[in-house]
């Protein structure tokens, strides 16, 4: 019994209008495959890395600034070439991909618990709770999300002695991108719950008895749902660029444990001896990172939620 | 009228927090007796400073006396360059201003044009083509635009100069470099660096209002009336979506102020952005806590502006 | 008389995911100057999509596949786009259903009837304007002069739409579609509008096609119908010969499930041919789940609902300052009783306080003063009240809009079973699920309903669903907030002999709320008349509709359309 409910909820799942439009979208399923691609990546950086960047022992100084493997003076066991330091540019970059999706998820999980709570909330209560949080949200909306997360980093650093910095500096990135995040998942999610909180099946189950909580849980964040995983993936995207802009900019993570931002800073700095390679590739890898999440949020947007903006 | 009495209550209430949190900052983050001392001080010099300084009154009368200075323009010295805060900003402000001002000009007229024609014809391939170029655009960041256009035209080509303003030519109050052809040179990439997010995110947003427009009664009823698609589109269409488009425009020229953060650190460019960052950097307090405020107050200025169109654009505002 | 417009064979098409929609098929019209046709039909019937065609304003990607729109002698079909638009305007006008957002807001009135006057006049601004306050005038605008300047939400509702119809007559129009002209508008507004519209036909000649799917505005001012069903049409003729002698079955089906405010009929004459139910064989209630007493209740206690001296105002503008918050008063000092097993009444226009009073007696609300007593029980207004908490298992509403009262995200086996599981009522999961499946088939679906979502079901048949979920907790009082008004006639007439048999079967107690007199003749005992949140008139059934005492009952009641069928 319990196995063909399941199974046809499954068949049911895709048969569904949207996976329909999904699988049939050649450019949502590239930007889909794109992101999974970049994500088993990072996953896996530790077995597909040819060398680990961050062992002593495998970083050999003299092989620094080294071009990639088809230039001039390449070496063939550095595909992309190496870095200042002399590790494998490859190896640091899947690394640093790595660090670069990690902080960016674990922004967005922040400022979307955060925002998607606060906006429910306010959504459904109303009143002063809801004039007292979205005006908190209006407030911070004033101010672009990058300027209030290089500030709350800022001054985050700015409590802390010079020393620590590098050590929680992922921290505090991760804080103050998802600081600077959650206005836009409440005034989203607010919207959608003030729309569900309306419409009469939520009045039914006030008929019914059920207590708020209950009602919030099981009929409003369920329907808010899908609003709030387009704008994940979008917001994911923007995530990842700004760690990156607090990094190139030399406020997020170090250089000992570089991310994609990171790289891009140092290899900044060789740019005008030539050294190309060094920005150039992690440049690259930024970009269609974050393209391809863009456009996979774009193409959610249009089945999911067209309303959304 | 109660609109914008509204609106001034929430800009007060704006104001008020960010210098809330600016003068916490400044009061209760690193110690500023360690920056003034001497070397050698010992306790009860510290003691006296303390005195001296107001340290041991209460926060409230800590607070009035930082807005009192703040009002007047006073936000102490930087730590690092030993200098009023409030002249470095002075001298830092005309750089972001003007960079922005071409910035927001490019943006403004490239993404509404570019957006209204999506909007119009959102079928053409053209429309299309520029569409998918814009997500593209959304995705580049601006520092990395910023290193492109440096090694392209700087680095390999050698036509634009690098980082600076380039010539610049003294006002009396105000040093510009629009009026030399160096500095027009000198200020191409950083402000097509700098539109370049904000002109696709302006497009983006134009054409989807437009596109919501388009699909309006109103706009259903004016075809069956057998008005012209030109007299539909410029006459009934665009004036609807101007309400909308004014706030992004608004949103739009805030972005241009939080991103020349970026694209000063990336050009060198002698602005508030660059201080700014070369603050955090070593912690100066003084310069942060001046530069936040400043900011807020710039974007005050800016959502107020746009209220304030809101009332000409919109009669069902301006009448009620 | 002249012809103006002949429709031959027209069929339209709507190329959609991999199949053909044919939203019209071999639809033959002609059409006169000086005569109102209308232009019935339920939901879905294609006759919006006949009156896009005529106008070129097929929306994307319908398209005319076969037959030819003649219009004065030219087949329009053949026009260009270019001159499909001179056309539109100048010879054909069109009257949308929503005057709010018909007119551009940004624009004024004078401006936008300045525009298309010159547009399709090709006058200069002057004369553009005299004759843009003539036509103001024409269409019942006081003080035209000074109304050019004001903009559309400036007027009121009924007003706005004439000045659309303004609008409409701006080019001198021979023919005008109006396209529900006063499906959103109030019962008094409605009336209004239609004479507007008859005399505009009369004394400038215009032909008129009127696409409604109320059959009480058709038998006010047309003087030919035709009938629309599945994109076919299925019965043209004169007004009385059609509504008092249908000769197709649709057409007669439609007819009988209109109900008639004359007389009280005990059930509609069953009409299944639109849903196609299949009769289910129906559980015997008396033994069942539904039969058993609800243990708890007091069955002698007095009047099922009392309600004494009951007030709610609602706050229109929020303000920090006392003296500039503004309220409406919704409920205002409003008392009735409600018999054990009565179906008790509450009409009125919108705004006028009745589905507020039914959500406070629901507990959705909380009044500002007043006693509501259930079964002798008097309710605290407090969120947790003990009596309040009780009252919920035995007083379930029935909502307004089948396509919002379910949560699209469950099935609907959890959508029945909710109640039951949340007050537990049942022993175990296998006894919730056959109650479940016993429910579905008591309202007329099938077991196999269950396990699907509501998306899958027409708009009657979540109507069903949510009169099934209604009745899982075995309620003794139903409240139905205008169950009907969203629904097609003929499924009305189901859902209102659906809830008819239940209450025979069950003895339930109803509050039912209703915009519709004849929908409420033919449901309720004893009605309450309201207006600006204040009872005017309790009276029963027959007292209220033959001999009205209160001047706004004679009012309402006067304004209700008549069919003239007996």
């Amino acid at each position: 019994m319990i196995d063909t409910e399941k199974t046809s909820r499954l068949s049911r799942f895709l048969d569904n209008d949207m996976v329909w439009s999904f699988t049939h979208s050649p450019m949502a399923m590239a930007a889909g495959i794109a992101t999974l691609l970049f994500f088993c990546a990072a996953l896996f950086a530790p077995i597909i890395a040819p060398f680990n960047p961050f062992d002593p022992a495998q970083v050999m100084l003299w092989d620094g600034k080294l071009p990639p493997a088809w230039a001039d003076g390449g070496l063939p066991q550095y595909i992309l070439g190496t870095d200042d330091q002399g590790r494998d540019l490859l190896s640091t970059m899947l690394y640093g991909g790595r660090l670069s999706i990690l902080v960016g998820l674990a922004a967005v999980l922040l400022g979307m618990v955060l925002g998607t709570t606060l906006g429910v909330i306010s959504g459904f209560a109303g009143g002063l709770t809801d004039v007292i949080i979205m005006r908190i949200a209006d407030v911070q909306l004033t101010i672009p999300g990058i300027l209030t997360a290089i500030m709350i980093n800022g001054f985050g650093r700015a409590f802390l002695p010079i020393e620590y910095h590098n050590q929680f500096a992922i921290y505090f990135v991760i804080i103050a991108i998802g600081l600077s995040d959650w206005p836009q998942f409440a005034r989203v999610t607010r919207g959608a719950t003030m729309v569900e909180r309306n419409k009469e099946y939520v009045q039914a189950a006030r008929v019914i008895g059920l207590p708020n909580w209950l009602i919030i849980l099981r009929h409003v964040l369920p329907n808010v749902m899908r609003s709030v995983i387009v704008l994940s993936t979008l917001s994911f995207a923007i995530a990842i660029i700004s760690e990156a802009t607090l990094s190139f900019l030399g406020q997020g993570i170090p250089s000992t444990t570089p991310s994609l931002g990171t790289l891009i800073r140092v290899g900044n700095e060789y740019l005008f001896s030539g050294l190309w390679w060094i920005a150039f590739f992690p440049s690259l890898t930024l970009v269609l990172l974050v393209f391809s999440v863009n456009l996979l949020g774009d193409k959610l947007r249009d089945i999911l939620d067209p309303k959304l903006r | 009228m109660r609109y914008l009495f509204g609106r001034l209550m929430q800009v007060g209430l704006v104001m008020i927090v960010v210098s809330f949190v600016s003068f916490s900052m400044f009061n209760f983050v690193g110690d500023p007796l360690s920056s003034l001392l001497p070397e050698d001080a010992t306790a009860a010099d510290a003691d006296r400073m303390r005195d001296a300084l107001g340290l041991n009154d209460s926060v409230m009368t800590q607070y009035g006396r930082f807005m009192a200075n703040a009002v007047q323009g006073n936000f102490g010295i930087s730590y690092r360059l030993k200098q009023p805060v409030t002249e470095l900003i002075a001298s830092r402000l005309p750089a972001t201003l003007e960079l922005v001002a071409v910035s927001a000009v490019i943006a403004i007229v490239v993404g509404v044009t570019a957006g209204v024609f999506c909007g119009i014809r959102p079928k053409s391939w053209a429309s299309k083509t520029i569409l998918s170029s814009s997500l593209a655009g959304v995705s580049l960041p601006t520092f990395v635009m910023g290193i492109a256009l440096i090694y392209i035209f700087a680095v390999t080509l050698k036509w634009l100069p690098s980082s600076g303003r380039g010539g610049t030519v003294d006002l009396g109050v105000w040093k510009t470099s629009l009026l030399t052809v160096d500095g027009w040179r000198s200020i191409l990439l950083p402000a097509i660096t700098l539109s370049l997010f904000q002109t696709t995110m302006i497009l983006r947003l134009v054409r989807a209002e437009m596109l919501e427009v388009m699909r309006a009664d109103y706009i259903k009823f004016a075809r069956a009336r057998g008005l012209t698609d030109r007299a539909i589109n410029f006459g009934h269409a665009l004036r609807n979506t101007l309400v909308p488009v004014t706030t992004v425009i608004g949103m739009n020229i805030g972005g241009l102020i939080a991103f020349s953060v970026i694209t000063e650190t990336v050009f060198q460019w002698p602005g508030t952005g660059l201080m700014f960052i070369q603050a955090v950097g070593f912690v100066d307090i003084p310069v942060m806590a001046a530069y936040l405020l400043f900011v807020a107050g710039l974007f005050v200025l800016i959502s107020l502006t746009v209220d304030l169109l809101y009332f000409l654009i919109d009669p069902r505002i301006r009448l009620s | 008389m002249t012809q103006l417009l002949d429709i031959r064979n027209l069929s339209i098409d709507f190329p959609m995911r991999g199949l053909v929609l044919n939203a019209v098929k071999g639809f033959n019209l002609q059409v006169n100057a000086g005569e109102i046709i209308g232009l019935v039909g339920e939901s879905g019937a294609g006759k919006s999509t006949v009156g896009n065609a005529i106008t070129g304003l097929l929306g994307k990607p319908g398209r005319i596949s076969r037959g030819e729109v003649i219009f004065q002698g030219e087949n329009i079909c053949d026009y260009t786009d270019e001159q499909m638009r001179k056309l539109r305007g100048r010879r054909i006008g069109m009257i949308f259903q929503d005057p709010q957002s018909s007119l551009n807001p940004l624009m004024t009135v004078g401006k936008q009837l300045v525009e298309t006057i010159q547009e399709c006049l090709g006058l200069r601004l002057k004369e553009a304007e005299a004759r843009a306050i003539e036509l103001l005038n024409d269409v019942g605008i006081p003080d035209p002069e000074s109304r050019l300047k004001s903009y559309p939400h400036q007027f009121s509702g009924g007003m706005r739409q004439r000045v659309v119809i303004a609008l409409a007559l701006a080019g001198d129009p021979e023919l005008i579609i109006a396209d529900e002209p006063t499906t959103a508008l109030d019962v008094s507004i409605q009336s209004q509008i239609l004479q507007l519209i008859r005399k505009i036909c009369d004394e400038r000649g215009v032909g008129v096609i009127m696409v409604t799917h109320d059959i009480g505005v058709v038998s006010e001012i047309a003087d030919r119908v035709a009938v629309m069903f599945r994109g076919e049409l299925v019965e043209v003729g004169g007004v009385d010969q059609v509504l008092r002698n249908p000769q197709h079955e649709y057409t007669q089906n439609l007819i009988v499930a209109v109900p008639s405010p004359d007389k009280r009929l005990h059930r509609f004459t069953c009409v299944d041919l639109i849903e196609g139910e299949a009769s289910q064989t129906k559980i015997d209630v008396q033994t069942h789940w539904l039969g058993k007493a609800n243990s708890d209740v007091v069955e002698d206690a007095g009047p099922a609902i009392e309600i004494k001296d009951m007030s709610l105002a609602f706050r229109l503008k929020n303000s920090v300052l006392k003296s500039q918050r503004t309220f409406v008063q919704a409920v205002d000092n409003v008392s009735f009783d409600i018999e054990q097993g009565e179906t008790f009444g509450l009409v009125g226009e919108s705004g006028s306080g009745k589905s507020t009073l039914a959500r406070i007696v629901a507990g959705l609300h909380t009044a500002d003063k007043g006693e509501l007593s259930i079964y002798g029980k008097k309710i605290g207004f407090k969120h947790n009240d003990p009596a309040r908490r009780h009252s919920r298992t035995f007083l379930q509403v029935v909502f307004q809009d089948p396509y919002s009262s379910m949560n699209s995200r469950m099935n609907i086996r959890d959508i029945v079973a909710e109640p039951m599981r949340f007050h537990n009522l049942t022993e175990n999961e296998a006894q919730t699920r056959q109650i479940v499946d016993d429910l579905l088939d008591h309202v007329g679906l099938g077991k196999t309903a269950a396990r699907r979502y509501p998306h899958e079901f027409s708009g009657g048949q979540r109507q069903r669903i949510a009169i099934a979920r209604a009745l899982a907790s075995r309620p003794k009082i139903l409240i139905c907030d205008e169950p009907t008004s969203a629904l097609d006639v003929s499924t009305q007439a189901q859902i209102l002999n659906l809830l008819r048999d239940l209450q025979d079967e069950l003895g339930l107690t109803m509050l039912f709320i209703s915009h519709d007199l004849p929908v409420v003749r033919q449901m309720c005992d004893r009605i309450a008349v309201m207006r600006h949140g204040k009872i005017c008139e309790i009276a029963s059934n027959e007292d209220l509709f033959e001999n009205p005492q209160h001047e706004y009952s004679q009012h309402l009641l006067k304004l209700m359309p008549n069919l003239g069928a007996s």
